[in-house]
């Protein structure tokens, strides 16, 4: 690659060259319900164990931080109603970024990566398929689908986790968490969420299919792709939730208690 | 019926580096071509732009008369439902079992039945000697039986044009003279344009119609079969002769002092492996598109020459070497006054290759030269030849060189030398030298003059 700005403004616009094709190519028939479909169960397989896993700590972690400080303003019997805001609006589409971007992303860009350098991509171009019709939209509709499921299982999972935790080890009320939930939670949080969950997941995609189907060189550029992919979408998200958190604070304003 | 490939100026650049620039050929329809080229020549890059994959820098690609480097890319995609495409190493769906794999394009592209898919399928398995292996996935074959598959991938859609990137390396000789026969029979039966990418020098010699050599950049030469085996241009007859002796090195070319040391050493080349007639189909019968002249039987790469050369000049009946119709007239005899005449024009032709004997160039391209630069022998004579003397100079420090009027092999830096330049060692080379030498003489000594003329020092020595 060429200078810094060059390389990572050409690297950019392919990105965005790549994101716009698969735009396009999502409206052209016939669709690929089959690849879809496998690609939907497969990256469901592998992430939906690591989610909840990952998430009856992260509620448990919120709750007992919540619960510590609510309770030393002497609010504790908002700790639900907290640690619902918490996991719905933040911790449930981070959490699922994370899984789709490390387990799902990283599979589907090894496995594009290992198919370009076999040049079963070029096979592909040449029998006439497009490789972004066949292969890259039904990988990144699959990723959204699967994004938006998990944050619905981060957030029930990460909510009974806290509510466990909360009740049990913290001694609060069963029903002063249970009560609390609406006092500060609005249903406009749920539709943040799944809407963050929704771009996570169509990122994640995107930039995995990206990196896999450029790969520098052999087997190692594989490697280096399914890294970079990884930590791009990292940066990306953390970037992306940050702008949304902010817009979302102007349109919806807080509830008044 | 196969479809005619045309190719103008083609250049393909990745980044400063050039790839080649300035391809010209025309791969006729329906006849098999052959893309040779020392590794690292860009020959697979050549391959991958004719589809489309890669973008060229400059020049276009006509298919069937369409331009393909400006097409639209849903064009490009209906343009390349033409072609089947053999990758190096077969590119299977990894995934799928080798029935998929063949089936894929019928699924994707047709609305065939299963059974008659299965059809097709099992057809094209067995004419590629692949029954029983149709349930296995691409991880579990040899490489050879993937390569097989993925010719058969390649064919279930009748293309017009069949490209193969190496159908024959990790192959081993038997099977790659089977694959070879594979390539000619189909050929006679779907008459689909063929361009073979190989370095295999036995398939090279004896599958083609036409012959194209990439080296240094640019296509050296591109034409029928046999004008390139008897050709007297030392890359194509290095090359087609797998010889050490000559313009490409290890690392892709030899600098002027290792020619010129190599000249030097004395060592005569062994001699050339005869000519063999052309791979017919299995059936006997004639291709189409087999335009000739065919060899009827094997001989020495110099009878060839000069028989050809005996035939367009009219001495020569050519007796029994080549192939007759059934009145007795030469295949494809017209071909013949073609093929000498663009030897005979490359041979005159400055040459922009070191390492090329001076006596070898015709009489005729050497004679024009010294009418066009009357001056340059004396210009050039014993002392001034500044121009080229500076590996002289450091490889002969004394006195001891010859007068230079004789003829030597240029040495030359660069890789193109300015035609000026070029006009003037040629005169040189022409020039009677004072000593009476005769230096178009077809004498061993003018052959390869360095040896009788000139000490140049070893390795050892220096």
């Amino acid at each position: 690659m060429s200078a810094f700005p060059i390389g990572a403004l050409r690297q950019t616009g392919s990105f965005f060259a790549l994101s716009l094709d698969t735009g396009r190519a999502l409206f052209k028939r016939p669709f690929q319900l089959a690849e879809f479909l496998q690609q939907s169960w497969f990256i469901a397989s592998v992430t939906i164990i690591p989610t909840m896993l990952v998430s009856i700590p992260f509620g448990a972690v919120i709750a007992l931080q919540l619960g510590n400080l609510a309770e030393q303003v002497g609010a504790k019997s908002f700790t639900g109603a907290a640690a619902v805001l918490a996991i719905v609006r933040e911790a449930g589409p981070i959490v699922t970024a994370l899984l789709i971007a490390g387990a799902g992303g990283s599979a589907i860009c090894a496995d594009l990566g290992a198919r370009t350098i076999r040049e079963e991509i070029d096979a592909m171009e040449v029998l006439g398929i497009s490789p972004i019709q066949r292969l890259v939209v039904p990988r990144v509709l699959a990723c959204v689908l699967v994004a938006f499921l998990l944050n619905g299982l981060v957030s029930v999972v990460g909510v009974a986790g806290g509510y466990v935790f909360n009740v049990i080890i913290q001694h609060g009320t069963p029903g002063a968490y249970l009560a609390s939930f609406t006092a500060l939670a609005q249903i406009q949080d749920i539709y943040a969420g799944f809407i963050k969950a929704l771009l996570f997941g169509l990122v994640a995609g995107l930039v995995a299919c990206y990196r896999g189907l450029n790969p520098k060189g052999g087997p190692k550029g594989v490697g280096d792709a399914v890294n970079q992919s990884v930590i791009i979408t990292f940066l990306l998200l953390f970037l992306l939730n940050t702008v949304i958190t902010v817009i979302y604070f102007q349109l919806v304003p807080p509830k008044a208690v | 019926m196969g479809v005619e490939i045309k190719v103008e100026g083609l250049t393909k650049r990745f980044g400063r580096q050039t790839i080649w620039e300035d391809v010209t050929l025309t791969l006729p329809s329906g006849e098999i071509s052959v893309l040779l080229g020392p590794s690292g020549t860009g020959k697979s890059v050549f391959l991958k732009s004719l589809i489309g994959l890669l973008k060229p820098d400059a020049g276009h690609i006509y298919v069937d008369g369409r331009d393909i480097t400006t097409m639209k890319e849903g064009q490009l995609y209906d343009t390349r439902k033409l072609f089947g495409v053999l990758f190096q190493d077969g590119a299977l769906f990894g995934s799928q079992n080798l029935f998929d794999n063949i089936a894929f394009p019928l699924r994707e592209h047709t609305k065939k039945r299963e059974s008659e898919i299965k059809k097709i399928v099992m057809e094209k398995v067995e004419l590629l000697g692949l029954l029983g292996a149709e349930t296995k996935l691409p991880g579990e074959i040899s490489g050879g039986m993937r390569k097989r598959a993925g010719l058969a991938r390649a064919l279930v859609l009748d293309p017009q044009i069949i490209l193969c990137d190496e159908p024959d390396s990790g192959l081993d000789p038997v099977r790659t003279a089977f694959l070879n026969q594979t390539i000619v029979d189909l050929n006679t039966r779907i008459e689909a344009t063929f361009l073979i990418v190989t370095h295999d020098i036995n398939t090279a010699r004896t599958l083609p119609d036409n012959i194209g050599l990439l080296y240094r950049r640019h296509l050296a030469m591109f034409g029928p079969r046999l004008q390139l085996l008897t050709s007297d241009e030392p890359v194509v007859r290095q090359f087609l002769n797998g010889r050490r002796e000559g313009p490409i090195g290890m690392a892709e070319e030899k600098d002027a002092a290792l020619l010129e040391q190599e000249a030097a050493s004395g060592e005569k080349a062994p001699d050339l492996p005869p000519l063999q007639p052309q791979i017919s189909p299995s059936d006997g019968e004639r291709r189409v598109t087999q335009r000739g002249p065919m060899l009827a039987r094997s001989a020495p790469v110099d009878d060839v020459r000069e028989i050809l050369a005996d035939i367009a000049d009219g001495r020569s009946d050519g007796g029994d070497l080549f192939e007759r119709d059934e009145s007795g007239q030469i295949i494809g005899e017209d071909r013949i006054a073609q093929i000498v005449a663009a030897n005979r024009r490359m041979a005159a032709q400055s040459d922009d290759m070191p390492g090329r004997p001076a006596a070898r160039r015709s009489g005729a391209g050497t004679a024009t030269a010294v009418l066009e630069r009357p001056t340059a022998t004396a210009e050039d004579g014993p002392d001034g030849d500044a121009e080229d003397s500076s590996i002289d100079d450091l490889l002969e420090p004394g006195d001891d060189r010859p007068d230079d009027g004789g003829v030597r092999v240029v040495p030359q830096r660069s890789p193109r030398p300015t035609p000026a330049k070029r006009t003037a060692a040629q005169s040189r080379a022409a020039a009677p030298d004072p000593a009476g030498h005769d230096a178009t003489a077809q004498s061993p000594a003018a052959h390869n003059p360095a040896v009788t003329r000139r000490r140049t020092p070893g390795p050892g020595e220096r």
